[in-house]
């Protein structure tokens, strides 16, 4: 009982995701497939926003799978089949949003947090450095017998 | 020199609180349709029957304000919608249907037992013409104005506050200009 549990649990560490992606909706060119998939992994599906139409079984994302195939059959580059759906639906559904006048506050957020925090902990450790970088007075004599007596208590124990 | 270190963080922190909770508010399913302004795409529909000669094209969508309403008979929230969809027809509102990835006949049956609130409706089985206006899901309806272009998008069912808060001072906005 307990392999099987285990190995039950070693398969779902190596299972990955399994794309939506239905055997009849393929086309026959490997080339042309492999672009289709990887063009709909990066569109969002409109119904279920946190999957990308490769991933979602929602009829509306199979429509879509089919028309980004129709468009590369067709003979539209990656970039073109993009802009096409992105001309119906918008930006949302690029997982990955264009730098824009609408992005330009999410894609410089990382910079905004880290060069002030950078600046803050530079500053911080600079004070911190000066300060206790002052030689600190050395122990007192009866201070090192006091230390010497309590490390030996330790090393006793 | 300290109060500002003390300061400033807490004023971060309240206008980040402040534009979250300000996203909190907003509904992420409704997504900003591409065609606001724009005109209407190309589209040449047929009826929902062999017997409908009359589908619905693009180029019906001249002269006056309309309303085009997705709708389809897998649609659960189109029957909450539908009974304001005839009363708004019994005032004299012009609203097209457009019968969204669904089977003609059963789309055609759907009206016959409800009631037909549309005066064209156009046929869409494999939702394209959907999908060039935009549309995630039934229902969803377009104010298009008298020069065919896409004024208002709304989604999910047309409710009476929808109707006199949104969309009626909208569509007498557009009668008067036209």
């Amino acid at each position: 009982m307990r392999r099987f549990v285990l190995g039950l649990f070693c398969a779902l560490l190596v299972a990955g995701p399994v794309a939506a992606v239905l055997p009849e909706e393929q086309l026959t060119d490997p080339a042309l497939e492999a672009r289709a998939r990887e063009i709909s992994q990066e569109l969002r599906c409109v119904v279920c926003q946190n999957q990308s139409i490769d991933d979602s079984d929602a009829p509306l994302a199979a429509d879509l799978r089919a028309i980004v195939r129709e468009r590369l059959t067709a003979g539209d580059t990656n970039e073109e089949v993009m802009a096409y759906i992105v001309a119906r639906y918008g930006n949302f559904v690029l997982l990955k949003p264009p730098l824009d006048v609408q992005t330009i506050l999410l894609w410089s957020a990382p910079l905004l947090v880290l060069i002030p925090g950078g600046l803050g902990l530079a500053l911080y450790l600079r004070r911190r450095n000066r300060t206790g970088a002052a030689d600190p007075t050395p122990l007192s004599a009866e201070e090192r017998s006091a230390l010497a007596g309590i490390l030996k208590v330790d090393d006793a124990s | 020199m300290r109060r500002l270190a003390f300061i400033v963080p807490i004023l971060l922190f309240l206008m980040v609180a402040a534009a979250l909770g300000l996203g909190l508010r907003r509904d992420p399913s409704i997504l900003p349709s591409m065609l606001i302004d724009r005109p209407i795409p190309t589209f040449d529909l047929p009826g929902l029957t062999p017997e409908d000669t009359v589908g619905l094209a693009s180029t019906d969508f001249t002269g006056k304000p309309v309303l085009l309403n997705v709708f389809a008979s897998w649609c659960v929230a189109c029957v909450i919608e539908h009974p304001m969809l005839l009363r708004l027809q019994a005032q004299g509102v012009t609203i097209h249907g457009l019968d969204w990835k669904d089977e003609p006949s059963a789309g055609a049956e759907w009206l016959a037992q409800r009631g037909n609130p549309y005066t064209l409706i156009g046929s869409d089985p494999n939702g394209r013409t959907g999908i060039d206006f935009g549309v995630t899901g039934a229902p969803e309806t377009f104010v298009i104005d008298g020069h065919g272009r896409v004024r208002y998008r709304h989604v999910g069912p047309i409710t009476p506050e929808v109707w006199t808060e949104t969309l009626q001072p909208m569509m007498d906005r557009l009668e008067r200009e036209t």
